[in-house]
């Protein structure tokens, strides 16, 4: 028997639930509530609010993505220096509070940067003035980092713990010194797990509408936010379908950049 | 030293972060009072009411059902997926795997709403149509899962089974599918924790009447939270905690055991 | 245990090495001296110590205590990169997000060297390496022993004093592992420089170095040219571990006489205390198989296999022990024959007192 015809289940699912699906939501976003075509409902994400929302989430996913890695990169470095290889305790760290219902931890993280919140309490104690951070874009952002930073982390991780200790010592006995051995070794080999993060928290920082919801107080409108209206609230289907194409459009080409940015920082000579 | 004291400092600052409003639900959950912002005294009896809450169990219910409903499904499908896609030609390897990279980078909500407009079609939304989406988004975990086990695997074990008499079917099931079983057991546990974790996609392709721990829970922010759903969140993430311990610590204590043995043979 | 004295040549010395880890003795009290333009191999079986002595060198391990001398100077603190050597790795390790150019030049450019003076070292370690129009590969396109000869080439251009190979043949397959073993001896003359090749492959160590350092247990058990080491092992074990050797317990009855399962053969050796028990030593070439007549004692042929030049054949003798014997004559099975051995082809030797015995009966 062919083994390669027990894909066959998988490939029919594919066809009906990933291909037509989006086949459908390209229908939606091409016509107008009668049928007709039309390229308003795509067109329609360079109009002044939702430019303004399209702006206001790029903006907050990259800060979020910078800030996540920011953190993430320095923990990698950590985990592989202690000479134990602690991966599985991590991911099992890094696991176990997806099983508190994201939801509920977005509203305990409001618990905690509110103003008269647990935050603001302890920091009264050492007589800090009040962090006013909650319904700002600071508090989204925030958010948006403690629920994707372990989808950072586990990819960098993964990708400067499995460097070969050979590569580093080869590096040490050709004359590099600590700086060195990171600039050259290290961190190139950790580039595509580092580009890899980036897609899995750049993507659903973008998108995002529960976080804004909840930690903006309703008042800051993220792309995630109007489209969802769209659907719950405007109900004009056609126009959110648009605005869906256009994104995922709009993180195409960034994803697409960002593949070509990899491609050539894999090149090892232009770091030198 | 100094270095040492830092980065100790450093992992636990980020585990405080990951952790601190898990810590706070459980506080809530015992908090004798409805109000988030006022404690009312230690009780338990949150603990008690949430099993004569029946929409709450109905949610929890529907929850889990359908977190291992669809695990399963995509875990069969998945695990038979890896095993043809592991003999495609590069092409065929490449197109096939393009397909299954989309549920896990496109956005959610743009998955969620492409669903839902095609499940509108042809099914009322329910619990039908969240199972589908769910399977959907599951599939590709399983597959990635599986894959690399497949790909770490032996060629040559599973026709030594062969060339020891074993026809194609014992050979699978005592060769091949042993070997792969610990990728497909990560791969239906991850597809578990997804689809529990899940909120945006059963959003938008759940229909009016059924609901899942999320999407109740969203809908009574404005309304509060009811102190019950804290206690069902904090046993669940308990269970959860002893269940990945077990499983990360026993076959730990077993190896240290072997090894103490070789070491004394030898 | 041979003497090396302090001479103008030695390049580098190691004092009283200690290194243990998880309280595990690796290194016991290791001292040598390496002398210029010497090819040194440190030869002995996988966990005798000799990989870390040599990381030891490196510096990519500390010694717990003990001194290493470069020139006289103690370098036992230095961090590998300020070492005047550089390592050949077993696994090659060669940068896989570079090229092969950018492999060879790292260590230049770490230097701040030209530009010019970098592409014409590059040339010329390809050269060297017969690996020339290589520059643009990717490690992952070549073949193991291409890499190998890369991962050579990225170390010999920044002239080190002294070359360090750790198992570097290991992963290829035989008739590869010779060629490269011509080519390593080649390369030696040509840069004139200190090679100090780990391996536990002994016809390796025996083919291209000028002195071999056999270690066990962390310890050295012998110290001497391929010639010596092989003719004259100072131990069971050495004479176990080069190559095949009968190990038979033995009685010196007096000089020049000893006794196997009560039968006489006399032998060269003196020295030793009356009725002494000792391991009697015989290289399975210099059995004689002779008339049954003619012989100190006799046996019965049990087994005979063909070895290309040579054949090899377990007599079983009347004294109770089987003799391994190479000789290019050729028995049928169940022959009797006559056993030999001239006095000078007899080695005598102590029983060892450590737990080397152990080993020898594993391996055996």
């Amino acid at each position: 028997m062919n083994r390669k015809l027990l894909a066959a289940p998988y490939l029919v699912w594919v066809a009906g639930f990933i291909i037509i699906p989006l086949l459908f939501i390209l229908g939606k976003a091409l016509t107008t509530a009668d049928g007709g075509f039309t390229l308003q409902n795509i067109a329609a994400i360079a109009s002044p609010i939702h430019r303004k929302a399209l702006l206001l989430s790029l903006q907050l996913a990259l800060l979020c993505t910078v800030i996540c890695v920011l953190l993430a990169y320095p923990l990698a470095l950590i985990v592989r220096s202690s000479k134990l290889n602690q991966q599985s305790i991590v991911m099992f760290i890094l696991i176990l509070p997806m099983w508190m219902n994201f939801i509920l931890r977005i509203l305990a993280l409001q618990m905690l940067l509110s103003n008269n919140g647990i935050l603001n309490m302890i920091l009264s104690r050492f007589s800090i003035a009040p962090l006013e951070i909650i319904n700002t874009p600071a508090a989204i952002v925030f958010g948006m980092v403690y629920d994707f930073l372990p989808y950072m982390i586990l990819p960098v991780m993964n990708s400067i713990l499995s460097i070969d200790n050979n590569l580093i010592a080869a590096a040490r006995d050709l004359g590099a010194n600590g700086f060195h051995v990171f600039w050259k070794v290290i961190f190139p080999l950790s580039l595509p797990g580092v580009a890899s993060g980036i897609t899995m928290v750049f993507v659903p920082a973008m998108t995002a509408f529960v976080i804004s919801d909840i930690l903006g107080g309703g008042k800051i409108q993220l792309l995630g936010n109007v489209i969802e209206q769209e659907f719950s609230v405007s109900m004009d289907w056609n126009l959110g379908s648009g605005l869906s194409v256009a994104l995922m459009l709009f993180i195409l080409a960034t994803s697409l950049l960002l593949g070509r940015g990899q491609n050539q920082s894999d090149r090892g000579r232009l770091l030198w | 030293m100094v270095k040492k004291l830092f980065s100790r400092l450093y992992v636990g600052l980020i585990i405080l972060f990951l952790y601190a409003p898990i810590a706070v639900l459980i506080v809530l959950s015992f908090n004798d009072s409805k109000s988030r912002v006022v404690w009312g005294g230690f009780t338990t009896r949150w603990y008690s009411e949430v099993f004569s809450n029946s929409t709450i169990l109905s949610a929890f219910a529907t929850t889990i059902a359908l977190a291992l409903l669809s695990a399963l499904i995509a875990s069969v499908i998945g695990t038979l997926a890896a095993l043809g896609i592991d003999r495609m030609r590069r092409k065929q390897y490449q197109v096939v795997m393009f397909f299954t990279n989309i549920p896990l980078l496109n956005a959610d909500i743009v998955t969620g709403i492409a669903l839902m407009l095609w499940f509108v079609r042809f099914l009322p939304l329910g619990f039908t149509s969240l199972l589908l989406a769910h399977v959907t988004f599951n599939i590709p975990y399983v597959i990635l899962c599986v894959l690399p086990k497949l790909r770490q695997m032996d060629v040559n074990l599973y026709e030594a089974a062969r060339d020891l008499g074993a026809n194609s079917r014992t050979a699978f099931f005592k060769i091949t599918f042993p070997f792969i079983l610990p990728g497909v057991l990560s791969g239906f546990f991850l597809a578990v924790t997804m689809s529990m974790d899940d909120f945006v996609i059963t959003y938008f392709t759940k229909g009016a009447g059924v609901n899942t721990l999320s999407t109740m829970i969203y809908g009574e922010i404005r309304k509060g939270i009811k102190p019950e759903m804290y206690a069902l969140s904090t046993i669940l993430f308990l269970i959860i905690l002893l269940l990945l311990i077990l499983m990360n610590i026993v076959p730990r204590l077993k190896n240290r055991e072997q090894t103490a043995s070789a070491v004394r043979d030898f | 245990m041979e003497q090396t004295t302090m001479t103008s040549d030695s390049i580098l010395e190691l004092k009283h090495i200690h290194k243990t880890f998880d309280d595990k003795t690796i290194i016991d009290d290791l001292s040598f001296q390496i002398q210029k333009n010497e090819f040194i191999t440190l030869l002995g079986p996988s966990g005798c110590g000799k990989t870390t002595t040599l990381r030891i060198i490196g510096g990519f391990e500390k010694p717990d205590s003990g001194q290493v001398l470069f020139h006289g100077t103690d370098i036992t603190n230095y961090p590998p990169e300020k070492r005047e050597l550089n390592t050949v790795f077993q696994s090659y390790s060669l940068f896989p997000h570079m090229n092969v150019e950018d492999n060879i030049a790292f260590g230049l450019r770490l230097k701040k060297k030209s530009k010019a003076y970098i592409r014409d070292r590059i040339s010329y370690a390809l050269r060297l390496v017969n690996l020339e129009g290589f520059e643009k590969r990717r490690p992952v396109s070549l073949s193991g022993g291409q890499q190998q000869r890369i991962a050579i080439a990225r170390a010999v251009v920044n002239e080190p004093k002294i070359l360090l190979l750790d198992e570097p043949l290991g992963a290829l397959d035989l008739k590869l592992r010779q060629e490269m073993q011509h080519e390593l001896i080649r390369l030696k003359n040509e840069l004139g420089i200190t090679f100090i090749y780990v391996t536990h492959d002994q016809e390796e160590a025996l083919t291209m170095s000028d002195r071999i350092i056999v270690m066990n247990q962390g310890i050295i058990q012998q110290v001497g040219n391929p010639v010596d080491i092989y003719n004259e092992p100072q131990n069971a074990f050495v004479a176990d571990f080069i190559g095949e050797s009968n190990i038979i317990d033995g009685i010196m009855v007096r000089d020049r006489l000893v006794t196997i399962g009560g039968v006489a053969f006399p032998c060269v050796d003196e020295g030793f205390s009356p009725n002494q028990l000792v391991d009697v030593v015989i290289r399975p070439e210099d059995v004689e198989l002779v008339e049954p007549e003619n012989g100190l004692t006799t046996g019965i042929v049990r087994d005979i296999v063909f070895k290309g030049v040579h054949y090899e054949i377990q007599v079983d003798s009347q004294i109770g022990i089987s003799f391994l014997v190479q000789t290019t004559q050729a028995f049928s099975v169940g022959t009797s024959v006559g056993i030999r051995v001239i006095p000078d082809n007899i080695h005598i030797m102590n029983k060892p007192i450590s737990s080397d015995e152990q080993i020898i009966d594993k391996d055996a």
